[in-house]
């Protein structure tokens, strides 16, 4: 047997924590990045008498995911303790749904290689995060700012076959909550948090095999390379006749490989019941279809849109909406040109890249680059330059057209202009015309260098090249 | 008249016409807690200079026409499980020996916003988990009638306070008895309100679904005057109702109403084991309200046993976890000794918390864990539905169950052995089964035993039936002579 004999079955328990601005139970800031213990107050820090008030808004947040996942929501759910003692839980318990999660059922329609998958949800929970610890040496501080700011937990059933498949799962997921404006899915922030439960089996069995749980890997290159690397010790282990034990691993970053944490037998219990400070969480369907009415557009609608909109092919329409920042950036941008194609092209070829799987921030205002596909496309510069002003823009944010003509980088649009130039490009490349006119035809490009040298690449490069055709067929009659 | 025995609409009258000042009050209670506490020991921190500060205010405050109702300028003792801002809460463990809360209760913002005098905060059980007060991590407090017996508990300092004349009233908490068994030990009304009537916010917890803060008086009107200011909704207390009907004119206003002929029902289960004294005092009460023109009704309660089991089931299972936060790690006690995080939790727990405390959270850890939680917790919550239902029947049939408080009169110390879980015989079982159907429940004192101990009965009712309660009980009390204050009391203004 060998490791293609063998496949993974894997469940997604995915993080996400709500964008509301305030937390579950009390009135403190969510905003991450504050000095320690400066968003806290006695609900948060677990202090005697203090209760949990709950945040309705937390509510329609995770009605919204539910929804956008086609989940079934509950009229009724409610919460549960969580009891177990770690200094970053100050109540000593978490307050979570574990017998009756707010959403149930759901699915994410997947693209992979072998085509659509369908991953079906499990459930969604609500429920609160924990605050962080600092270590240092020789002792470890602990800040509360992170208790009781939203989560909801996202359990998938055992549908993801490969590593691969869990990063096309992964991405999805992130844009769906990031359309839904339920979270901004920043996985270097621990908006977004996944853990992995995996087991190996035998093509074409049916039964699970023991499960190994990776907790808290925060990247989509790590979720794939700890899928790998656990898939493969685990075949390793069968084949060589040994029993995979029912274990939390740690993936490790640096060497690549997973490491026991604790045994699953000896996992704590944690004693849940159903918490006595909080009713229950009522959703009625009014509440539904308000939620539904005002749901942002998502990306498969916004897809069609701009393919009808801006005469897009389909690869353009989906590049532009796999990330909401980079559609919702390219939807300001729009607004601001009368060149959409030029603009989309633009944002494809050089702004893409910079909208990766954390950077939320547009690198640049988008009315800045409306103006600049007017530029490009009205022929004020031509592509070389505008190239080299977007670097510029880049770097620092200005009016394209001020910076254009300050720097005299308009195209040279004017034939009257050009054909000295032209000329003295033809009489001064004797061999690069020969060899042109022997059908050399790269040798073109070595005549346009030389007028965009002397045009400080400011002539228009279609018109120059004609002009330069026709000064060569000239020269050419001249000599004959 | 002794100033120390007035009632709070006495003393209100006579700060309205001039008579007194609250700063004589509040001098006067504090002489009474300076010579009582070396016999009494109801308090832990008596807060001498707030109270002189907080009576001034008000004084100059009536002075300038600025009337904020009866209580105003009233001295008041506090609960130490009731969080007072700047004032040290340490719910009677060495746990929270030094801590200061930076936030008042809500029922503490309602009682300042009416003028409230605090005295100081008073002697419990740990964390109010007992009966006796014998579990506070301080000190005894003594029962003023006999300094040889308890006070009760949870509340016994509350109660021991203002039996002994060093409080006006005092705010108690009640899980499953606590406000309604010292009331009835000390000679004291004292009103368990119905659960969602009384903000929880401040309060801390021991369990979350029966805990509600009430008052302990000498009188029913006194009770009533309490109540009024603190039966106020909590938009933060997700457990605050919405729908509690207020009385008009309060339920001080409600005495003064008659109820036409009512039915009071009497519990036939109770009568088992019974001390004479206290079946006397039960006849004798049901023979007033039937000479008073209200027909009784003998009714019974199936499943008594199981009821009381479930109780403290739940009451251990949300104890555990409302304990738990205490772990040495963010504020409170932490052991100097600990070396790791598990030695910080293990070694801080094990110094800090009393044996009554230990045993209910290693009670409550073990129902909870997964092999018993449905055996004995889910099973105790279909109880707890079961006795709901069951007051729903019984009244139906009746406006207010009359019932013992206590089987007998206080204790002596040391004679009350550990809470046994032996339902039927348990003391405290006729204080469990109003909380555990969050019902509320009026202990109002029947007189005293020939030793001259105080006995209670109480009054149940659906729920916010208050005022109701209060009407039945004032009528009792109009017709009979005030329980005489303790013998120290005189004793001490006598000078001896």
């Amino acid at each position: 047997m060998s490791v293609t004999d063998y496949e993974s079955v894997i469940g997604l328990e995915v993080h996400v924590e709500l964008k509301t601005p305030q937390k579950l139970f009390c009135g403190c800031s969510t905003t991450f990045g504050a000095p320690p213990n400066t968003q806290v107050c006695p609900v948060c820090l677990a202090m005697p008498g203090s209760l949990p008030l709950l945040n309705q808004e937390c509510v329609e947040f995770a009605v919204r995911a539910g929804l956008a996942l086609h989940c079934d929501i509950a009229p009724s759910s409610r919460f549960d303790r969580k009891n177990y003692f770690y200094p970053d839980l100050p109540k000593a318990y978490q307050v979570t749904q574990n017998f009756s999660p707010i959403c149930s059922g759901g699915y994410v329609d997947v693209a992979t290689e072998d085509g659509m998958r369908r991953i079906r949800i499990n459930r969604i929970h609500l429920e609160e995060d924990a605050g962080k610890l600092i270590h240092h040496e020789d002792h470890s501080l602990v800040d509360c700012n992170r208790c009781g700011v939203p989560l909801i937990e996202i359990v998938t059933e055992p549908d993801i076959r490969s590593g691969e498949e869990a990063v096309a799962f992964l991405r999805k997921l992130r844009a769906i909550v990031r359309y839904t404006d339920v979270s901004d899915g920043k996985m270097n922030e621990g908006s977004l948090r996944c853990d992995v439960n995996l087991s190996v089996r035998k093509k074409g069995e049916t039964l699970l095999g023991k499960r190994v749980e990776m907790k808290n890997i925060n990247s989509f290159n790590f979720v794939a390379r700890a899928i790998e690397s656990e898939f493969k010790r685990q075949v390793a282990l069968i084949e060589d006749g040994e029993i995979i034990v029912q274990e939390t691993r740690r993936f490790d970053e640096k060497t690549g490989l997973t490491s026991a944490l604790r045994k699953k037998e000896s996992a704590a219990d944690y004693r849940y019941f159903p918490d006595p400070d909080l009713g229950e969480v009522l959703v009625d369907n009014e509440m539904i279809a308000k939620i539904q009415s005002s749901m942002p557009r998502l990306s498969d609608e916004r897809k069609a849109m701009y393919k009808d909109a801006y005469d897009l092919s389909d690869y353009e329409a989906e590049r532009l909406t796999a990330d909401k920042d980079l559609s919702d950036f390219f939807e300001a941008a729009v607004k601001e040109t009368a060149h959409p194609k030029t603009l989309v092209s633009l944002i494809l070829t050089d702004l893409a890249p910079l909208f990766g799987e954390d950077e939320t921030e547009a690198p640049l205002s988008p009315e800045t680059l409306g103006a600049l596909a007017d530029l490009l496309g009205n022929d004020v510069i031509n592509s070389n330059t505008g190239r080299k002003v977007l670097k510029v823009l880049l770097e620092n944010d200005q009016d394209p057209a001020a910076y254009v003509e300050e720097n005299h980088l308009a195209q040279i649009n004017d034939p009257k202009v050009l054909q000295p130039i032209v000329d003295e490009a033809v009489r001064s490349n004797i061999r690069a015309v020969n060899d042109y006119l022997k059908g050399r035809t790269p040798a073109m490009r070595a005549l346009m260098g030389y007028i965009m040298k002397k045009t400080q690449g400011r002539a228009n490069p279609i018109l120059a090249e004609d002009m330069l055709k026709a000064a060569v067929a000239d020269a050419d009659k001249k000599s004959s | 008249m002794t100033i120390t025995d007035m009632t709070i609409q006495e003393m209100a009258a006579a700060l309205r016409k001039g008579d007194l000042s609250s700063s004589e009050i509040t001098r006067a209670f504090l002489q009474n807690i300076e010579q009582l506490e070396p016999s009494v020991g109801a308090y832990i921190t008596v807060t001498e200079d707030d109270a002189l500060a907080m009576a001034k205010t008000v004084d100059q405050r009536l002075k300038e026409g600025y009337d904020p109702g009866l209580l105003a300028g009233i001295p008041a003792a506090l609960k130490d499980n009731i969080a007072t801002a700047g004032v040290r809460t340490t719910n009677a463990s060495r746990m929270l020996e030094h801590f200061v809360p930076a936030y008042d209760a809500y029922v503490v913002t309602l009682l300042r916003e009416s003028g409230a005098v605090f005295l100081g905060k008073t002697n419990m059980d740990e964390f109010a988990m007992g009966d006796s007060s014998e579990a506070s991590a301080f000190h005894a407090t003594l029962n003023p009638y006999d300094t040889t017996r308890v006070p009760g508990g949870s509340s016994g300092g509350s109660a021991a306070a203002v039996a002994a004349g060093e409080a006006v009233y005092a705010l108690g908490t009640d899980t499953g008895g606590s406000i309604c068994q010292p009331a009835a030990y000390c000679g004291l009304v004292g009103m368990r309100p119905t659960y969602g009537l009384i903000s929880r916010r401040g309060v801390t917890a021991y369990a979350s679904s029966f805990d509600q803060t009430g008052p302990m008086t000498r009188t029913v009107r006194d009770n009533a005057a309490v109540l009024d200011a603190i039966a106020v909704r909590d938009p933060k207390d997700g457990m605050s109702s919405r729908f509690a009907p207020i009385p008009e004119g309060g339920y001080v206003g409600s005495i003064e109403t008659t109820f036409g002929n009512p039915v009071i029902g009497y519990i036939e289960e109770f009568s088992n084991g019974l001390d004479p004294a206290v079946r006397d005092a039960i006849e004798r009460a049901l023979q007033f309200y039937s000479s008073e023109g209200a027909r009784l009704v003998p009714l019974s309660f199936p499943h008594l046993q199981e009821a009381l089991a479930a109780y403290y089931l739940l009451t251990s299972a949300e104890g555990y976890s409302a304990i738990n936060r205490y772990d040495g790690i963010h504020y409170g006690y932490r052991s100097a000794e600990a070396e790791t995080v598990d030695d910080i939790y293990i070694r801080s727990r094990s110094d800090a918390l009393g044996l009554e405390v230990k045993s209910r959270v290693l009670l409550g850890s073990y129902l909870l864990s997964k092999e018993n939680y449905e055996i004995y917790y889910e099973k105790a919550t279909r109880i707890r539905t079961l006795v709901i239902q069951t007051f729903n029947t019984l009244f139906n049939a009746c406006d207010a169950i009359l019932a013992p408080v206590t089987i007998g009169p206080a204790p002596l110390f040391g004679a009350h052995g550990d809470e046994s879980l032996n339902g039927q015989y348990s003391s405290d079982r006729f204080t469990v089964l109003a909380p555990l159907a969050g019902l509320p429940a009026l202990a109002f004192p029947s007189g005293l035993t020939e030793e001259g101990l105080p006995l209670g009965l109480q009054l149940i009712g659906p729920r916010f039936s208050e005022g109701r309660l209060y009407m039945l009980a004032a009528a009792y009390e109009d017709a009979h002579d005030r329980l005489p204050r303790p013998r120290l009391f005189h004793e001490m203004r006598n000078g001896k």
